[in-house]
Protein backbone atom coordinates (compact mmCIF):
# COMPACT_ATOMS: atom_id res chain seq x y z
CA UNK A 1 0.00 0.00 0.00
CA UNK A 2 1.22 3.43 -0.96
CA UNK A 3 -0.07 6.62 0.57
CA UNK A 4 0.33 10.26 -0.41
CA UNK A 5 -1.14 13.65 0.45
CA UNK A 6 -1.76 15.81 -2.57
CA UNK A 7 -3.35 19.07 -3.59
CA UNK A 8 -5.53 18.76 -6.66
CA UNK A 9 -6.29 21.90 -8.62
CA UNK A 10 -9.31 21.69 -10.92
CA UNK A 11 -9.82 24.13 -13.79
CA UNK A 12 -13.32 25.65 -13.88
CA UNK A 13 -14.64 23.25 -16.58
CA UNK A 14 -14.03 20.29 -14.26
CA UNK A 15 -15.48 21.54 -11.00
CA UNK A 16 -18.85 19.83 -11.55
CA UNK A 17 -17.34 16.45 -12.48
CA UNK A 18 -17.46 13.50 -10.02
CA UNK A 19 -13.73 12.87 -10.29
CA UNK A 20 -13.22 11.55 -6.76
CA UNK A 21 -15.88 8.94 -7.51
CA UNK A 22 -13.85 7.66 -10.46
CA UNK A 23 -10.68 7.50 -8.39
CA UNK A 24 -12.45 5.25 -5.92
CA UNK A 25 -14.57 3.18 -8.31
CA UNK A 26 -12.29 2.77 -11.33
CA UNK A 27 -8.87 2.70 -9.66
CA UNK A 28 -9.75 1.08 -6.33
CA UNK A 29 -8.16 3.90 -4.34
CA UNK A 30 -8.95 5.02 -0.77
CA UNK A 31 -9.60 8.74 -0.79
CA UNK A 32 -9.76 10.81 2.39
CA UNK A 33 -10.79 14.41 1.74
CA UNK A 34 -8.92 16.78 4.08
CA UNK A 35 -10.06 20.05 2.65
CA UNK A 36 -12.03 21.28 -0.36
CA UNK A 37 -12.83 24.69 -1.75
CA UNK A 38 -13.85 26.50 -4.89
CA UNK A 39 -12.39 29.96 -5.15
CA UNK A 40 -14.08 33.02 -6.72
CA UNK A 41 -12.33 32.33 -10.04
CA UNK A 42 -14.16 28.99 -9.96
CA UNK A 43 -11.01 27.02 -9.69
CA UNK A 44 -11.36 24.02 -7.39
CA UNK A 45 -8.84 22.92 -4.76
CA UNK A 46 -9.05 19.54 -3.14
CA UNK A 47 -6.60 18.32 -0.54
CA UNK A 48 -6.74 14.57 -0.22
CA UNK A 49 -4.93 11.69 1.30
CA UNK A 50 -4.94 8.93 -1.23
CA UNK A 51 -3.83 5.34 -0.77
CA UNK A 52 -3.82 2.09 -2.72
CA UNK A 53 -1.52 -0.30 -4.62
CA UNK A 54 1.39 1.46 -6.27
CA UNK A 55 0.17 0.55 -9.75
CA UNK A 56 -3.39 1.77 -9.13
CA UNK A 57 -2.08 4.94 -7.56
CA UNK A 58 0.04 5.74 -10.60
CA UNK A 59 -2.85 4.99 -12.93
CA UNK A 60 -5.14 7.20 -10.85
CA UNK A 61 -2.65 10.05 -11.00
CA UNK A 62 -2.34 9.65 -14.76
CA UNK A 63 -6.12 9.78 -15.06
CA UNK A 64 -6.15 13.11 -13.17
CA UNK A 65 -3.35 14.58 -15.24
CA UNK A 66 -5.03 13.53 -18.50
CA UNK A 67 -8.19 15.35 -17.41
CA UNK A 68 -6.19 18.52 -16.77
CA UNK A 69 -6.19 18.34 -12.95
CA UNK A 70 -2.89 19.49 -11.58
CA UNK A 71 -1.45 17.28 -8.85
CA UNK A 72 1.01 18.60 -6.33
CA UNK A 73 2.43 17.11 -3.22
CA UNK A 74 0.92 18.77 -0.12
CA UNK A 75 4.20 19.03 1.75
CA UNK A 76 5.65 21.34 -0.88
CA UNK A 77 3.19 24.08 0.01
CA UNK A 78 3.68 23.97 3.77
CA UNK A 79 6.75 25.42 5.36
CA UNK A 80 7.87 25.50 8.97
CA UNK A 81 10.41 28.31 9.15
CA UNK A 82 12.75 27.04 11.81
CA UNK A 83 14.66 30.32 12.06
CA UNK A 84 11.42 32.13 12.96
CA UNK A 85 10.26 29.50 15.47
CA UNK A 86 11.08 30.37 19.10
CA UNK A 87 10.02 26.93 20.38
CA UNK A 88 7.42 28.56 22.61
CA UNK A 89 5.05 25.63 21.87
CA UNK A 90 1.94 27.82 21.40
CA UNK A 91 0.99 25.73 18.32
CA UNK A 92 1.26 22.37 20.05
CA UNK A 93 -2.09 22.04 21.77
CA UNK A 94 -3.87 23.16 18.60
CA UNK A 95 -2.28 20.86 15.99
CA UNK A 96 -4.79 18.00 15.49
CA UNK A 97 -2.35 15.48 13.99
CA UNK A 98 0.78 16.07 16.10
CA UNK A 99 2.63 17.23 12.99
CA UNK A 100 3.93 19.94 15.31
CA UNK A 101 5.47 18.18 18.24
CA UNK A 102 7.60 19.04 21.30
CA UNK A 103 10.53 17.01 22.44
CA UNK A 104 9.81 17.33 26.16
CA UNK A 105 13.34 17.16 27.57
CA UNK A 106 14.71 20.14 25.67
CA UNK A 107 11.22 21.61 25.05
CA UNK A 108 12.05 22.01 21.34
CA UNK A 109 9.43 22.04 18.62
CA UNK A 110 9.75 19.99 15.44
CA UNK A 111 7.55 19.65 12.39
CA UNK A 112 6.73 16.42 10.57
CA UNK A 113 5.51 17.37 7.10
CA UNK A 114 4.16 13.91 6.48
CA UNK A 115 1.67 14.21 9.34
CA UNK A 116 0.44 17.68 8.36
CA UNK A 117 -3.05 17.87 6.83
CA UNK A 118 -2.81 21.58 6.04
CA UNK A 119 -5.74 22.59 8.29
CA UNK A 120 -4.08 25.93 9.04
CA UNK A 121 -5.02 26.09 12.74
CA UNK A 122 -1.37 26.72 13.65
CA UNK A 123 -1.37 29.90 11.55
CA UNK A 124 -3.62 31.55 14.14
CA UNK A 125 -1.70 30.20 17.10
CA UNK A 126 1.87 31.04 16.04
CA UNK A 127 2.89 34.51 17.29
CA UNK A 128 5.98 34.61 15.04
CA UNK A 129 4.39 33.51 11.73
CA UNK A 130 6.80 30.60 11.61
CA UNK A 131 4.43 28.45 9.56
CA UNK A 132 3.54 29.30 6.00
CA UNK A 133 0.86 27.62 3.96
CA UNK A 134 0.66 28.79 0.38
CA UNK A 135 -2.44 27.19 -1.06
CA UNK B 1 31.10 30.82 54.52
CA UNK B 2 29.18 33.70 53.01
CA UNK B 3 30.55 35.43 49.91
CA UNK B 4 30.25 38.99 48.68
CA UNK B 5 29.58 40.25 45.17
CA UNK B 6 33.02 41.90 45.19
CA UNK B 7 34.64 38.53 45.95
CA UNK B 8 32.68 36.85 43.18
CA UNK B 9 33.79 39.58 40.75
CA UNK B 10 37.42 38.94 41.72
CA UNK B 11 36.89 35.28 40.86
CA UNK B 12 35.38 36.28 37.49
CA UNK B 13 38.41 38.43 36.70
CA UNK B 14 40.77 35.60 37.64
CA UNK B 15 38.79 33.12 35.52
CA UNK B 16 38.02 31.02 38.58
CA UNK B 17 34.30 31.62 38.90
CA UNK B 18 31.93 28.64 39.07
CA UNK B 19 28.62 29.21 37.32
CA UNK B 20 25.60 26.93 36.87
CA UNK B 21 22.23 27.55 35.23
CA UNK B 22 19.10 27.48 37.38
CA UNK B 23 18.34 24.09 35.83
CA UNK B 24 21.79 22.62 36.47
CA UNK B 25 21.98 23.84 40.07
CA UNK B 26 19.11 21.56 41.11
CA UNK B 27 21.08 18.40 40.29
CA UNK B 28 24.40 19.76 41.59
CA UNK B 29 23.00 20.77 44.98
CA UNK B 30 21.04 17.55 45.37
CA UNK B 31 24.18 15.52 44.70
CA UNK B 32 26.72 17.53 46.65
CA UNK B 33 24.57 18.99 49.40
CA UNK B 34 23.63 22.59 50.10
CA UNK B 35 26.65 23.38 52.23
CA UNK B 36 29.30 22.27 49.73
CA UNK B 37 27.44 23.66 46.72
CA UNK B 38 27.02 27.09 48.33
CA UNK B 39 30.78 27.22 48.77
CA UNK B 40 31.61 25.85 45.34
CA UNK B 41 29.08 27.61 43.07
CA UNK B 42 29.34 31.41 42.82
CA UNK B 43 26.57 32.32 40.41
CA UNK B 44 23.32 30.79 39.15
CA UNK B 45 22.06 32.10 35.82
CA UNK B 46 18.32 32.45 35.31
CA UNK B 47 16.43 33.46 32.17
CA UNK B 48 13.14 33.94 30.40
CA UNK B 49 12.04 34.49 26.80
CA UNK B 50 8.42 35.40 26.30
CA UNK B 51 6.01 38.08 25.05
CA UNK B 52 6.25 41.13 27.33
CA UNK B 53 3.72 43.79 26.29
CA UNK B 54 5.00 46.51 28.55
CA UNK B 55 8.10 47.11 26.48
CA UNK B 56 9.39 49.80 24.19
CA UNK B 57 12.35 51.85 23.10
CA UNK B 58 13.16 55.52 22.96
CA UNK B 59 15.19 57.02 20.16
CA UNK B 60 16.86 60.27 19.38
CA UNK B 61 17.21 60.36 15.59
CA UNK B 62 19.07 63.72 15.56
CA UNK B 63 17.92 67.19 14.49
CA UNK B 64 16.90 67.82 10.90
CA UNK B 65 17.82 70.92 8.98
CA UNK B 66 15.73 73.07 9.20
CA UNK B 67 14.70 71.82 12.62
CA UNK B 68 11.36 70.19 13.38
CA UNK B 69 9.76 69.83 16.82
CA UNK B 70 8.40 66.30 17.09
CA UNK B 71 7.31 66.95 20.67
CA UNK B 72 3.61 67.77 20.59
CA UNK B 73 3.42 66.77 16.94
CA UNK B 74 2.83 63.40 15.35
CA UNK B 75 5.44 60.89 14.27
CA UNK B 76 5.43 57.42 12.72
CA UNK B 77 8.00 54.72 12.06
CA UNK B 78 6.95 52.54 9.10
CA UNK B 79 3.46 54.03 9.63
CA UNK B 80 3.32 52.86 13.27
CA UNK B 81 2.65 55.84 15.57
CA UNK B 82 5.35 56.65 18.11
CA UNK B 83 4.97 58.72 21.27
CA UNK B 84 5.92 62.38 20.86
CA UNK B 85 5.08 63.84 24.23
CA UNK B 86 8.72 64.54 24.94
CA UNK B 87 11.29 67.07 23.66
CA UNK B 88 11.97 68.05 20.06
CA UNK B 89 13.54 64.82 18.82
CA UNK B 90 12.99 62.12 21.41
CA UNK B 91 10.34 59.55 20.54
CA UNK B 92 9.19 56.35 22.24
CA UNK B 93 8.07 53.25 20.35
CA UNK B 94 5.62 51.20 22.39
CA UNK B 95 5.61 47.47 21.69
CA UNK B 96 1.81 47.35 21.26
CA UNK B 97 1.46 50.34 18.88
CA UNK B 98 -0.44 49.65 15.66
CA UNK B 99 -0.55 51.42 12.30
CA UNK B 100 -3.63 53.65 12.12
CA UNK B 101 -4.94 51.72 9.10
CA UNK B 102 -4.57 48.29 10.72
CA UNK B 103 -8.08 46.76 10.71
CA UNK B 104 -7.60 45.59 14.32
CA UNK B 105 -10.42 43.23 15.24
CA UNK B 106 -12.82 44.62 12.62
CA UNK B 107 -12.04 41.49 10.67
CA UNK B 108 -12.19 39.10 13.59
CA UNK B 109 -9.87 37.72 14.75
CA UNK B 110 -7.36 40.39 13.74
CA UNK B 111 -3.98 39.22 12.52
CA UNK B 112 -1.87 42.12 13.87
CA UNK B 113 0.99 41.34 11.54
CA UNK B 114 3.02 44.51 12.14
CA UNK B 115 3.35 47.03 14.93
CA UNK B 116 5.63 48.47 17.60
CA UNK B 117 7.23 45.15 18.53
CA UNK B 118 8.15 44.52 14.89
CA UNK B 119 9.53 48.06 14.56
CA UNK B 120 11.91 47.35 17.45
CA UNK B 121 12.95 44.03 15.90
CA UNK B 122 13.55 45.65 12.49
CA UNK B 123 15.46 48.54 14.03
CA UNK B 124 17.76 46.19 15.96
CA UNK B 125 18.19 44.09 12.81
CA UNK B 126 19.73 47.18 11.15
CA UNK B 127 16.88 47.71 8.66
CA UNK B 128 16.10 51.19 7.38
CA UNK B 129 12.84 52.51 8.85
CA UNK B 130 10.68 55.26 7.40
CA UNK B 131 10.29 58.19 9.80
CA UNK B 132 7.32 60.44 9.03
CA UNK B 133 6.55 63.44 11.22
CA UNK B 134 4.11 66.35 11.28
CA UNK B 135 4.43 69.36 13.52
CA UNK B 136 3.03 72.87 13.92
CA UNK B 137 6.15 75.00 13.39
CA UNK B 138 7.68 77.42 15.86
CA UNK B 139 10.17 80.25 15.52
CA UNK B 140 13.00 77.95 16.60
CA UNK B 141 11.62 74.77 14.99
CA UNK B 142 10.02 76.03 11.77
CA UNK B 143 9.64 72.77 9.86
CA UNK B 144 6.20 71.17 9.65
CA UNK B 145 6.79 67.94 7.79
CA UNK B 146 9.54 65.38 7.65
CA UNK B 147 9.92 62.16 5.69
CA UNK B 148 13.16 60.22 5.80
CA UNK B 149 14.79 56.85 6.25
CA UNK B 150 16.55 56.27 9.54
CA UNK B 151 18.89 53.50 10.63
CA UNK B 152 19.93 52.50 14.13
CA UNK B 153 23.60 52.92 13.28
CA UNK B 154 23.12 56.59 12.33
CA UNK B 155 20.93 57.83 15.18
CA UNK B 156 22.18 59.27 18.48
CA UNK B 157 20.52 57.04 21.04
CA UNK B 158 18.38 53.93 20.89
CA UNK B 159 17.48 52.65 24.33
CA UNK B 160 15.23 49.74 25.22
CA UNK B 161 13.19 50.70 28.27
CA UNK B 162 10.53 48.25 29.39
CA UNK B 163 8.30 49.24 32.33
CA UNK B 164 7.12 45.70 33.17
CA UNK B 165 8.96 42.50 32.27
CA UNK B 166 9.79 39.04 33.59
CA UNK B 167 6.68 38.67 35.75
CA UNK B 168 7.14 36.29 38.65
CA UNK B 169 4.71 33.46 37.87
CA UNK B 170 1.54 33.79 35.82
CA UNK B 171 -1.98 32.50 35.19
CA UNK B 172 -2.74 29.36 33.23
CA UNK B 173 -5.47 30.41 30.81
CA UNK B 174 -8.45 28.23 29.89
CA UNK B 175 -11.80 28.77 28.20
CA UNK B 176 -14.99 27.53 29.86
CA UNK B 177 -17.28 28.96 27.19
CA UNK B 178 -18.72 27.32 24.10
CA UNK B 179 -16.74 29.26 21.50
CA UNK B 180 -13.10 29.79 20.57
CA UNK B 181 -11.62 32.91 22.16
CA UNK B 182 -8.52 34.85 21.13
CA UNK B 183 -6.63 36.22 24.12
CA UNK B 184 -3.19 37.54 25.02
CA UNK B 185 -2.61 34.02 26.33
CA UNK B 186 -3.20 32.63 22.83
CA UNK B 187 -6.06 30.85 21.09
CA UNK B 188 -8.22 29.14 23.70
CA UNK B 189 -10.45 26.32 22.58
CA UNK B 190 -13.97 25.99 24.07
CA UNK B 191 -14.97 23.62 26.87
CA UNK B 192 -11.46 23.50 28.39
CA UNK B 193 -10.06 22.49 24.99
CA UNK B 194 -6.54 23.61 25.89
CA UNK B 195 -4.58 25.43 28.60
CA UNK B 196 -1.94 28.08 27.91
CA UNK B 197 0.79 29.09 30.35
CA UNK B 198 3.58 31.66 30.18
CA UNK B 199 6.61 31.31 32.44
CA UNK B 200 10.07 29.76 32.27
CA UNK B 201 9.25 28.10 35.63
CA UNK B 202 12.38 26.85 37.34
CA UNK B 203 14.57 29.00 35.05
CA UNK B 204 12.58 32.20 35.53
CA UNK B 205 14.60 35.00 37.24
CA UNK B 206 12.21 36.13 39.97
CA UNK B 207 11.10 32.58 40.80
CA UNK B 208 14.73 31.84 41.73
CA UNK B 209 15.00 34.82 44.05
CA UNK B 210 11.43 34.92 45.34
CA UNK B 211 11.99 37.61 47.98
CA UNK B 212 14.27 39.74 45.75
CA UNK B 213 17.24 39.32 48.10
CA UNK B 214 19.85 39.73 45.34
CA UNK B 215 17.89 41.10 42.37
CA UNK B 216 17.36 44.84 42.77
CA UNK B 217 17.64 48.24 41.11
CA UNK B 218 21.01 48.37 39.35
CA UNK B 219 21.40 44.61 38.82
CA UNK B 220 23.22 44.04 35.55
CA UNK B 221 21.41 41.59 33.27
CA UNK B 222 21.33 39.97 29.82
CA UNK B 223 18.79 42.03 27.90
CA UNK B 224 17.77 41.33 24.31
CA UNK B 225 21.17 39.83 23.48
CA UNK B 226 23.12 42.73 24.98
CA UNK B 227 23.56 43.89 28.53
CA UNK B 228 21.13 46.01 30.48
CA UNK B 229 20.12 46.87 34.00
CA UNK B 230 17.12 46.61 36.25
CA UNK B 231 15.85 50.17 36.44
CA UNK B 232 13.08 49.80 39.00
CA UNK B 233 10.42 47.38 40.07
CA UNK B 234 8.00 46.70 37.24
CA UNK B 235 4.53 48.22 37.16
CA UNK B 236 1.96 46.04 38.95
CA UNK B 237 4.83 44.66 41.10
CA UNK B 238 2.78 42.79 43.64
CA UNK B 239 4.95 40.98 46.20
CA UNK B 240 2.41 40.48 49.01
CA UNK B 241 0.55 37.51 47.52
CA UNK B 242 0.03 33.96 48.70
CA UNK B 243 3.30 32.03 48.65
CA UNK B 244 4.40 28.43 49.15
CA UNK B 245 6.56 27.41 52.13
CA UNK B 246 9.71 28.12 50.18
CA UNK B 247 8.48 31.56 49.28
CA UNK B 248 7.40 30.98 45.69
CA UNK B 249 4.33 33.09 44.81
CA UNK B 250 1.29 31.03 43.82
CA UNK B 251 0.03 33.73 41.41
CA UNK B 252 1.54 36.55 39.35
CA UNK B 253 3.63 38.65 41.76
CA UNK B 254 6.82 40.68 41.24
CA UNK B 255 8.10 42.20 38.01
CA UNK B 256 11.02 44.33 36.85
CA UNK B 257 11.51 47.42 34.71
CA UNK B 258 14.61 47.04 32.56
CA UNK B 259 16.81 49.33 30.49
CA UNK B 260 19.70 48.85 28.06
CA UNK B 261 21.44 50.05 24.92
CA UNK B 262 19.37 48.82 21.96
CA UNK B 263 22.36 49.29 19.65
CA UNK B 264 24.10 46.36 21.32
CA UNK B 265 21.09 44.05 21.18
CA UNK B 266 20.06 41.42 18.63
CA UNK B 267 16.86 40.70 16.68
CA UNK B 268 17.32 37.09 17.73
CA UNK B 269 16.42 38.07 21.30
CA UNK B 270 13.87 40.84 20.60
CA UNK B 271 11.07 39.57 18.43
CA UNK B 272 8.01 41.31 17.07
CA UNK B 273 5.05 39.18 18.05
CA UNK B 274 1.56 38.89 16.56
CA UNK B 275 -1.12 37.60 18.90
CA UNK B 276 -4.20 36.71 16.85
CA UNK B 277 -7.28 38.63 17.93
CA UNK B 278 -5.31 40.53 20.58
CA UNK B 279 -2.53 42.67 19.20
CA UNK B 280 1.15 43.23 18.69
CA UNK B 281 3.79 42.53 21.27
CA UNK B 282 7.53 42.20 21.81
CA UNK B 283 9.12 38.95 22.91
CA UNK B 284 12.08 39.80 25.09
CA UNK B 285 15.02 37.69 26.19
CA UNK B 286 16.16 38.41 29.76
CA UNK B 287 18.85 36.68 31.79
CA UNK B 288 19.58 37.53 35.42
CA UNK B 289 22.62 36.29 37.37
CA UNK B 290 22.03 35.38 41.01
CA UNK B 291 25.13 35.58 43.20
CA UNK B 292 25.23 32.62 45.60
CA UNK B 293 26.09 34.71 48.64
CA UNK B 294 25.02 32.09 51.15
CA UNK B 295 23.09 28.85 51.61
CA UNK B 296 19.75 30.61 51.82
CA UNK B 297 20.18 32.19 48.37
CA UNK B 298 21.28 28.82 46.98
CA UNK B 299 18.23 27.16 48.49
CA UNK B 300 15.95 29.56 46.58
CA UNK B 301 17.71 28.87 43.26
CA UNK B 302 17.13 25.14 43.71
CA UNK B 303 13.41 25.58 43.07
CA UNK B 304 11.99 22.92 40.74
CA UNK B 305 9.13 23.11 38.26
CA UNK B 306 7.04 20.82 40.45
CA UNK B 307 7.36 23.26 43.38
CA UNK B 308 5.99 26.20 41.41
CA UNK B 309 2.21 26.40 41.37
CA UNK B 310 0.15 28.44 38.93
CA UNK B 311 -3.55 29.32 39.13
CA UNK B 312 -5.88 28.18 36.36
CA UNK B 313 -8.08 31.08 35.28
CA UNK B 314 -11.06 31.15 32.93
CA UNK B 315 -10.52 33.78 30.23
CA UNK B 316 -14.01 33.61 28.71
CA UNK B 317 -15.99 35.09 31.63
CA UNK B 318 -13.92 35.54 34.77
CA UNK B 319 -10.82 37.34 33.52
CA UNK B 320 -12.64 39.87 31.30
CA UNK B 321 -14.94 40.84 34.16
CA UNK B 322 -12.05 41.35 36.56
CA UNK B 323 -12.61 38.18 38.53
CA UNK B 324 -9.26 36.49 38.52
CA UNK B 325 -10.42 33.65 40.71
CA UNK B 326 -8.62 30.39 40.24
CA UNK B 327 -10.57 27.30 39.19
CA UNK B 328 -7.64 25.02 39.98
CA UNK B 329 -3.93 24.93 40.56
CA UNK B 330 -1.19 23.10 38.65
CA UNK B 331 2.59 23.02 38.81
CA UNK B 332 4.99 23.66 35.95
CA UNK B 333 6.22 20.06 35.84
CA UNK B 334 2.63 19.02 35.05
CA UNK B 335 2.22 21.83 32.52
CA UNK B 336 5.42 20.84 30.75
CA UNK B 337 4.25 17.25 30.20
CA UNK B 338 1.77 18.64 27.67
CA UNK B 339 -1.32 17.56 29.60
CA UNK B 340 -3.12 18.50 32.79
CA UNK B 341 -6.30 17.12 34.30
CA UNK B 342 -9.02 19.54 35.32
CA UNK B 343 -12.65 18.76 36.19
CA UNK B 344 -11.93 15.14 35.23
CA UNK B 345 -10.85 16.10 31.74
CA UNK B 346 -7.48 15.72 30.01
CA UNK B 347 -6.46 19.13 28.73
CA UNK B 348 -3.54 19.66 26.33
CA UNK B 349 -1.16 22.42 27.45
CA UNK B 350 1.10 24.79 25.56
CA UNK B 351 3.31 27.71 26.46
CA UNK B 352 3.83 31.22 25.13
CA UNK B 353 7.17 31.52 26.90
CA UNK B 354 9.97 29.50 25.32
CA UNK B 355 11.75 27.25 27.81
CA UNK B 356 14.25 26.19 25.13
CA UNK B 357 15.26 29.81 24.48
CA UNK B 358 15.36 30.64 28.19
CA UNK B 359 17.80 27.77 28.60
CA UNK B 360 19.90 29.14 25.74
CA UNK B 361 20.03 32.57 27.44
CA UNK B 362 21.04 31.05 30.79
CA UNK B 363 23.88 29.25 28.96
CA UNK B 364 25.00 32.41 27.13
CA UNK B 365 25.06 34.42 30.35
CA UNK B 366 27.04 31.61 31.98
CA UNK B 367 29.56 31.74 29.12
CA UNK B 368 29.88 35.55 29.33
CA UNK B 369 30.59 35.35 33.06
CA UNK B 370 33.07 32.50 32.71
CA UNK B 371 34.94 34.37 29.98
CA UNK B 372 35.21 37.42 32.22
CA UNK B 373 33.01 39.52 29.89
CA UNK B 374 30.26 40.11 32.43
CA UNK B 375 30.81 41.32 36.00
CA UNK B 376 28.06 41.43 38.59
CA UNK B 377 26.77 44.66 40.08
CA UNK B 378 25.65 45.40 43.58
CA UNK B 379 21.98 46.53 43.63
CA UNK B 380 21.64 50.14 44.72
CA UNK B 381 18.09 49.68 45.99
CA UNK B 382 16.06 46.61 46.87
CA UNK B 383 12.80 45.80 45.14
CA UNK B 384 9.77 46.06 47.45
CA UNK B 385 9.24 42.64 49.02
CA UNK B 386 6.68 40.87 51.21
CA UNK B 387 7.04 43.44 54.00
CA UNK B 388 6.23 46.38 51.70
CA UNK B 389 2.49 46.25 52.27
CA UNK B 390 1.90 46.83 48.54
CA UNK B 391 -1.65 46.02 47.47
CA UNK B 392 -2.43 45.91 43.77
CA UNK B 393 -5.34 48.24 43.16
CA UNK B 394 -8.03 48.03 40.57
CA UNK B 395 -9.26 51.25 39.05
CA UNK B 396 -12.12 52.75 41.02
CA UNK B 397 -14.24 54.56 38.49
CA UNK B 398 -15.90 57.75 39.66
CA UNK B 399 -18.76 59.35 37.72
CA UNK B 400 -17.82 62.74 36.34
CA UNK B 401 -21.20 64.32 37.31
CA UNK B 402 -20.61 67.22 34.96
CA UNK B 403 -23.39 69.68 34.35
CA UNK B 404 -22.31 70.58 30.84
Amino acid sequence: MEKKRVILTFPYQLIDQPITYHLIKDYNLIVNILRAKINPEEEGKLIIEISGEEKSLNEGMNYLKKLGVSVQSLIKDIKWLEEKCTHCTACISICPTNALLVERKEMKVSFDKNKCIGCGLCLLACPYKAIEISF
Amino acid sequence: MAKTIAEINEKIKKGKVVVATAEEIIGIAEKEGINRTAQKVDIVTTATFGPMCSSGAYLNPGHSNPRIKLGGGKAYLNDVPVYTGWAAVDVYIGASALPEDDPRNKIYPGEFRYGGGHIIEDLVAGKDLKLTAFSYGTDCYPRRKLETWINIKDINEAVLFNPRNATQNYNVAVNLSQKVIYTYMGVLQPHLGNAMYCSAGQLSPLLNDPYYKTIGVGTKIFLGGGTGYIAWNGTQHNPCVKRTKRGVPCVGAGSIAVIGNLKEMSPYWLKGTSITGYGVNLTVGIGVPIPILNEEILHYTMVKDKEILAPIVDYSQNYPSGKEESIGEVNYAQLKTGKIILQGKDIPTASLSSYAKAKEIAEILKKWIKKGKFLLTEPVKQLPSVDSGIKLKNLKERPLNRKF
